[in-house]
């Protein structure tokens, strides 16, 4: 019944945000406010026929419903119930309704924050995203089912892919959702403006902290899944340049753009074009992530072959919403006049090297994802493009956009002067460059990556410091600074910190793989490594050979580890679930090979030493709290109190 | 300066920033592209003797060795047309096995060893890396027509 | 004209999405069909002392299901077979693959057996040889041996109808 239930939900959900999404747009048009007014409650209603939907959905998968064919597929009855409740959205069904769901999150909180806002532009923007929200529901219920019946049931399910049973992947794809998701509501302020051809600093000054606080999710979301891929995937490693990775990765980079540029339209009025372009790029990119991923097309272009429904349901909506809403940007581009005149040397014009930069990084991504692909699909062979290639384009792109960020943030508006800037900055320049050159002379090797990154890293630093200085110099007091000021460099000493972190761990890391037998012992950069044997071990859903591995540094033994290579019952999948003695300034790895003889008292093992790794993810924490506390700006919510012309007539509504 | 020359100056300066974008991603693109190749196509010296490259098929049964130190593993890797030996120094992935899907990637040697840097095998019992299903496929059809 | 670039890039990305969707075949043609049945002898579930083999259908028309106990989607089709060998129209043989927790003889007791017969390919060779890419998938094999159709993924009544009846009419069944 509780299935029938979801499924009759998510009926009335897509009934709802059709008509969130077709009259308030028909209103808007003739300035019908009548029409206008369905907007909110089509909104929240339709929220909360999602909400009821995920509801039923992860309640089967509480009550191990094996009827239903997505829990039979993706759930076990001995799985752990935390497990079971995020196996909901562990399948390309749930993972979908998740999406509609946050959708509609964002949706509601735009109906709720905008009393604000002229009727028209909220009738627009939650039209927009309704047409969204009606692509993703008949998505759901036209292809893919989250609640489609399997009878004769099974008596267990299959079980949850055992990579996925940890808590990294909990809370790793609802942030991700929040941020990708949250690009539409950037997505649809832009659509609204160029229906309404109102472009100007005030729908930048809306959009902002949505694009923001969007951005920081994705920042959240991003970091999570290295923090995860490294401490589950076994192997040491927090970035592969995998499909699925860079599909993350990608719409960040237009969103971190779109986060500059959205600042230059609202403080100058320059760069509208070039900021809703971005914005329905950032979108439209979150857009391909999603289907990337969870379409399979990643593993095998014939992913499709199973079931062409999808892949052409998927097609036709990327084509409609994307096609669209750039022909909507030809049609009406020549109606957006760039205002606020400014120098080569100026802060939009070192803004706009930064995007330039960022887009042609985003480019060489999308063309090292895209290409295997393309070349499969043309039936030209097989290819991959692995690290070295990413590597190789990714971190000289880095050299010009690190350098800028550093100066930007310091340079005046409209025009500043170059003299100026180098006798303030010189010092910084001076420090950063001896810095690189030195740092890397106490460490073991001279590499030319690692006095690239510290002195990118030291730069960063100074010139965030220098920052606070001349506004404190020019009589602002700490308590007078902005949040939107101490946001943004928050974020930016999380990039100095992450370029450090990911500087030491990737010049200076150091590995072994040993063959170790009871009570053999092995140093790595100064530790002792002694290996005690392994024992038998039963977890709820798996077994294990658990091994003790006893770290020393100077003769006194530290801490035991105790890696584990995992049977799960269900799947007869194998894992290997490394255990890592975590800290600031170096994390101990140890990860458990197999078996080498009979008895299994002898082991494959290998050992890491992992310098400064935490500081990647620390340093993505400043960049995340940055974003909120940007967001929070008391500019942004001064103008929500502020009486909007026509507010009352959206109360009376 | 006027307004003329600064367009100008921003467009070239922009033109020659994505110039050198696009000679980095090209020359990154050449240089770092890896091929696939399947033991039938290696056999006919298709695969280059210069550069890495990566093999697919299957694990042949009974084929995986260890050597003395323990971790130098030597396996053939066949299509079920042809096969290629290969030596791999390392941990193995928790889903290498005997007659299942593999990949890997590396350098032909002198010796006709092929000397792998890296094995993957993806993370699901039934599931074939897709190169490795495209392998057995190639050398399926290839067996059908010679049969003819 | 700059302002239609964008449109212009994203219409080529999606026109090489679209060959990469369907200009593909949709499904990998088998290098089989037309062949001959590669030949196999297995065990047989539930019956220590007999052997399967294709040669032992040589004279008719049948059908050769590979399936799995631990194959979800191989549940959805089950009932349809079971009404297959009500209807008596073709025998079909149901080929276990890898079956490593030996389970088929307990679920075929508890919830109906629709094969002739259940050749156990517990190494998944069998599969192999015959290009199984995964469970079900289903051969429609004729009187002299020779695979004629091959159908990937669950079958339903409507596939059934539309792919199988046809095709076995053609084979004079």
């Amino acid at each position: 019944m509780i299935p029938e239930l979801g499924h009759f939900a998510l009926i009335v959900a897509l009934l709802l945000a059709l008509t969130q999404a077709v009259l308030p747009l028909i209103g808007a048009q003739r300035g019908n406010l009548t029409l206008m007014s369905v907007a909110r409650p089509a909104a929240q209603g339709q929220f909360v026929f999602a909400a009821l939907a995920f509801g039923c959905l992860a309640y089967s998968f509480m009550v191990n419903d094996f009827t239903v064919e997505n829990v039979a597929r993706n759930s076990f009855s001995q799985l752990p119930e935390v497990y079971r409740l995020t196996a909901t959205w562990g399948s390309h069904e749930g993972s979908l309704l998740l999406w509609v769901l946050i959708l509609g999150f964002w949706t509601t909180a735009v109906s709720v924050f905008s009393r604000h806002l002229p009727d028209d532009m909220v009738a627009r923007v939650l039209g927009v995203m309704g047409i969204i929200s009606v692509g993703f529901l008949a998505f759901l219920l036209t292809t893919s089912n989250p609640f489609d019946r399997l009878l004769p049931a099974p008596i267990d399910g299959r079980d949850m892919n055992p990579l996925l049973q940890d808590w990294g992947m909990i809370i790793h794809p609802p942030m991700l959702y929040m941020g990708y998701v949250g690009f539409a509501v950037a997505f649809a302020f832009a659509i609204a403006a160029l229906l309404s051809g109102r472009l100007d600093a005030a729908w930048a000054r809306w959009s902002r902290p949505w694009t923001t606080v969007a951005w920081a999710f994705l920042t959240l979301g991003i970091a999570l899944g290295s923090w995860w891929a490294y401490r589950e995937l076994g192997w040491g490693g927090w970035w592969f340049w995998d499909p699925t990775e860079n599909a993350s990765f990608m719409p960040w980079i237009a969103g971190t753009a779109l986060i500059h540029s959205l600042a230059v339209t609202e403080k100058r009025g320059a760069f509208k074009a070039w900021t809703v372009l971005l914005a329905l790029t950032a979108f439209s990119l979150s857009l391909l992530g999603t289907f990337l991923v969870r379409s399979g097309v990643l593993s095998s272009v014939h992913a499709f072959a199973t079931d062409p429904a999808r892949g052409a349901f998927i097609l036709g909506f990327l084509v409609l919403v994307i096609g669209g809403s750039l022909v909507l940007y030809a049609w009406r581009a020549p109606k957006m006049l760039s205002g606020g005149g400014f120098t080569w040397f100026s802060r939009e014009a070192l803004l706009l090297g930064n995007n330039v930069v960022l887009l042609a990084a985003l480019g060489a991504v999308l063309l090292g994802t895209l290409y295997p692909l393309l070349i499969d699909a043309l039936g030209m062979g097989k290819i991959s493009v692995g690290p070295p290639y990413f590597n190789a384009v990714f971190v000289p792109l880095m050299a010009p956009a690190l350098f800028l960020m550093g100066v930007g943030p310091l340079a005046r508006w409209k025009e500043a002067s170059l003299p100026d800037m180098v006798s303030r900055l010189k010092w910084a320049l001076v420090i950063s460059v001896a810095t690189g050159i030195l740092l890397p002379l106490t460490l073991d090797g001279f590499k030319p990556w690692a006095v690239f990154g510290f002195a990118m890293s030291m730069w960063i630093l100074l010139t965030v410091l220098i920052g606070f200085r001349e506004r404190l110099k020019n009589g602002a007091r700490w308590s007078s600074l902005t949040r939107s000021f101490w946001g943004m460099q928050l974020a930016h000493l999380g990039m100095a910190v992450g370029v450090a972190g990911i500087t030491v761990v990737a010049n200076y890391q150091e590995e072994r793989d040993v063959r170790m037998n009871i009570g053999d012992h092995t140093e790595l950069a100064g530790y002792t490594f002694t290996f005690q044997g392994t024992t038998e071990h039963e977890g709820p859903n798996y077994r294990a050979a658990r091994g003790t591995v006893e770290v020393g540094k100077n003769g006194k033994k530290l801490y035991e580890l105790h890696p584990e290579k995992r049977i799960y019952n269900a799947s007869g999948m194998p894992m290997t679930e490394a255990s890592i003695q975590p800290a600031l300034f170096d994390d101990i790895y140890v990860a458990l090979g197999e078996p080498l003889d009979e008895a299994a008292t002898i082991w494959a093992v290998r050992v890491f030493h992992k310098p400064f790794i935490n500081w990647l993810w620390l340093g993505a924490l400043l960049m995340v709290i940055g974003g909120f506390l940007a967001a929070a700006d008391r500019r942004y919510r001064i103008a929500v109190k502020a009486p909007a012309p026509t507010g009352a007539a959206a109360q009376g509504a | 300066m006027k307004s003329r020359h600064k367009k100008l100056l921003v467009i070239l300066l922009g033109l020659s920033g994505l110039g050198i974008a696009t000679a980095l991603i090209l020359n990154a693109f050449q240089s770092n592209l890896v091929f696939f190749y399947s033991p039938s196509e290696v056999a006919e010296g298709k695969a280059p003797l210069d550069r890495a490259f990566r093999i697919g098929g299957l694990v042949e049964d009974g084929s995986v060795q260890r050597d003395a130190d323990g971790l130098t593993v030597r396996f053939v890797v066949t299509d079920t047309a042809k096969s290629m030996p290969v030596v791999y120094k390392g941990i193995l992935p928790d889903l290498f096995k005997e007659g299942k899907g593999v990949v890997a990637e590396g350098k032909m040697g002198a010796d006709g060893l092929f000397n792998s840097s890296q094995v993957l095998a993806k993370h699901d019992e039934n599931y074939m890396p897709p190169e490795a299903a495209h392998a057995l496929e190639q050398a399926a059809k290839a067996q059908q027509t010679l049969a003819q | 004209m700059k302002r239609w670039i964008p449109l212009i890039l994203f219409l080529v990305l999606v026109g090489f999405f679209a060959k990469g969707l369907f200009l593909n075949p949709r499904e990998v043609p088998s290098p089989f069909i037309g062949k001959a049945a590669p030949d196999f002898s297995l065990p047989v579930v539930g019956d220590a002392n007999a052997t399967f083999s294709p040669a032992d259908m040589k004279g008719k028309v049948w059908v050769m299901n590979v399936w799995a106990p631990w194959c979800v989607s191989c549940r959805q089709e089950h009932g349809l077979l079971m009404a297959l060998e009500q209807s008596g129209t073709v025998p079909i043989v149901g080929l276990n693959w890898k079956d490593k927790q030996r389970e088929a003889e307990q679920l075929l007791a508890r919830q109906g057996d629709p094969y002739f017969a259940v050749p156990d390919d517990l190494s998944g060779k069998v599969g192999i040889d015959y290009g199984v890419t995964g469970t079900p998938e289903t051969y429609v094999i004729d009187q002299a041996g020779i695979v004629r159709m091959k159908h990937v993924g669950p079958i339903s009544p409507d596939i059934w109808k539309d792919k199988f009846v046809p095709k076995l009419k053609e084979l004079g069944v």
